[in-house]
């Protein structure tokens, strides 16, 4: 227990120096999101109307801060699964390190990988004229709500990549539970316009309450919601918090003892 | 003393519908070498996953250095080194900063780790690819920074699962070296290999494996005893075979085996060089030339054959199997 904490620290610099070493992988990694937030910018914010000052950039900016970060999810899964793959993890499990450092590890590393991403994307947004008008305090308080989605989706991601194993797959399982939850959302256009059943779905989708967290957090109107005074539209910083801590709460636990469980 | 002893251990997968191990019990004296024989899915790997701590038995006992495995594991990895082909290093990182990284999960200081890094990447002779990511290692530079990185805490027990398997011959020379090295420093080695030659090699004790049973044990000559005793073989022209047969049945007392294949006549003799000698002078007396004469202790692929009635192959061949065991 004692060394918990600096083998966790030892593990996430081994990934951190992974990066150093595989420059590539880093530049990749924050090229798709900079590339999201010019496609969507050029292509879509000429024809989607708004009655947002400033333009639809505003609003998806948002939006696709939220979507990056939920990737982390497949992300942290794909590591995890390589390292099974590749027997890393076996080896880990014979050296007399604390149970939970290794997966401690790796969502650290995760973390910190996402820091850079969103710094990353708010400069390629700024270039394009995205302006949070609300002030640093809250501009900080809407990159920490990010920050803390990025890092509970991470602890579903350890538990997937230890169920399925299989990187290719759980790639493939990452990208079938993201892409409908970021997509189901109001992270680039008004779930107004989907049929009525998506629109519950949307509301209450975990990406609709942190992108409307983050828009009201940057300083735009709240705009979100099919049912009017539906409680996760009105309350979408609370409904955010509670979905992240929940999160934590179930999967911390549960991945921790699927670690301790697992064998190749 | 025995540094490792496994009592009756079972591990069955699917539900039980896979034996992998199968009451299986063996014992690793201290400071000598067993080496664990078998093909292919005779459950050498899960032996071996078992001890280490990785996996736990659906029954049966298991110690390492007098500690109970599955009652205290993290006890026991503190004692013990696992190298092999499941415990691996990160390829994308250099062999330096693996074993610095490693030594820092050993809780040894930075500089300690830094120094011991250093010693061991000297002692396998990687300092010159330090600095490289493992993937442009060689296979043997591989495994050798492998079992340098089992060996930051000098462990009591050592564990390496297939060491050699899918190195090139000089790749596993240098492998047996280095294993031969440790041996001398008094390590307690307990190793697993489908080569029956590697474990000859390096071996006090052999356990040799079968269906996740140890069905023979014991040193490399007492298995070979177990199979009986040298062997007289002959090769000459085909046109030579008959009359050469005649003379090695009569100087060995015993019936002849003919390969015809590669023209090769064999037999039991229990009187060594001084038959050679007979049936060299029979056949100068013949005028019989023979291309190839030699004695031959058995191999432990005779071994093999005779402990189980097929030769050490791998678990898929199953047809195969059934058919040669229905002889015994």
């Amino acid at each position: 227990m004692k060394y918990a904490m600096s083998d966790a620290i030892t593990i996430t610099k081994r990934q951190l120096l992974q990066l150093a070493r595989i420059p590539e992988v880093l530049v990749f990694s924050t090229i798709q999101p900079v590339m999201f937030v010019l496609l969507f910018r050029f292509v879509f914010g000429g024809s989607i109307a708004t009655n947002q000052p400033g333009g639809y950039v505003q609003l998806l900016m948002p939006g696709i801060f939220v979507q990056t970060v939920a990737f982390t999810l497949a992300s942290t899964a794909i590591g995890l699964a390589e390292d099974m793959k590749k027997g890393l993890i076996d080896r880990f499990r014979s050296l007399p390190i604390s149970r939970g450092a290794v997966v401690i590890g790796r969502t650290f590393g995760d973390a910190l990988l996402n820091i850079l991403v969103l710094t990353v994307m708010a400069t390629a947004g700024f270039a394009v004229d995205w302006r949070p008008t609300s002030g640093a305090p809250k501009i900080f308080a809407a990159f920490l709500f990010l920050f803390m989605f990025g890092y509970a989706l991470s602890w579903i991601g350890i538990y997937v990549g230890l169920a399925v194993k299989e990187a290719r797959t759980v790639q493939s399982v990452g990208f079938l539970v993201t892409f409908p939850l970021t997509f189901l959302s109001n992270a680039f256009a008004p779930t107004t316009g989907m049929p009525r059943l998506l629109q519950y779905f949307a509301e209450w989708n975990p990406v609709s309450t942190m992108v409307a967290a983050c828009r009201q957090l940057f300083g735009l109107k709240n705009q979100f919601g099919a049912t009017a005074n539906s409680w996760p539209s009105q309350h979408p910083l609370e409904t955010s918090l509670m979905y992240m801590v929940l999160l934590m709460v179930i999967f911390i636990p549960l991945s921790i003892r699927k670690y301790k469980n697992t064998s190749n | 003393m025995n540094s490792v002893s496994a009592d009756h251990l079972v591990k069955t997968y699917n539900k039980g519908s896979v034996r992998a191990l199968d009451d299986l019990s063996l014992e690793v004296a201290e400071g000598t070498v067993l080496s664990v024989l078998g093909p292919n899915g005779a459950g050498k790997t899960t032996t071996v996953r078992i001890l280490a701590t990785l996996l736990k038995p659906d029954s049966g006992k298991a110690h390492v250095a007098g500690i109970d495995v599955i009652k205290h594991p993290d006890k026991v990895r503190e004692l013990i080194g696992l190298s092999g082909q499941y415990a691996a290093v990160d390829e994308t990182l250099t062999g330096w900063d693996n074993l610095v990284m490693f030594g820092r999960l050993y809780h040894l200081g930075r500089q300690q780790s830094i120094d011991r890094a250093n010693e061991l990447l000297e002692r396998f002779s990687l300092t010159d690819s330090a600095r490289r990511p493992i993937k442009t290692y060689s296979g043997g530079m591989r495994r050798r920074l492998d079992l340098a990185a089992s060996l930051i805490v000098k462990p009591k027990v050592l564990f390496l699962d297939e060491p050699t398997t899918g190195l090139d011959p000089r790749g596993r020379m240098e492998m047996w070296g280095v294993i031969e090295e440790l041996v001398k420093g008094g390590v307690t080695l307990l190793l697993t290999t489908q080569y029956l030659e590697e474990a000859d090699q390096l071996a006090d004790e052999i356990a040799v494996i079968d269906h996740g049973k140890v069905i023979a044990r014991g040193t490399s000559d007492a298995l070979k005893s177990q199979v009986g005793g040298e062997r007289l073989e002959v090769t000459v022209e085909a046109a030579q075979i008959a009359e050469t047969t005649k003379i090695i049945e009569r100087v060995s007392g015993n019936t002849a085996h003919l390969d015809s294949a590669i023209r090769t006549i064999s037999a039991p003799v229990s009187t060594g060089a001084k038959a050679l000698m007979d049936v060299l002078r029979a056949l100068d007396e013949a005028q019989i030339h023979p291309s190839d004469i030699g004695l031959k202790r058995p191999s432990l692929d005779d071994v093999f054959m005779a402990l189980t009635g097929h030769v050490a192959e791998e678990e898929a061949s199953e047809p195969v199997r059934k058919k040669r065991g229905g002889k015994k």
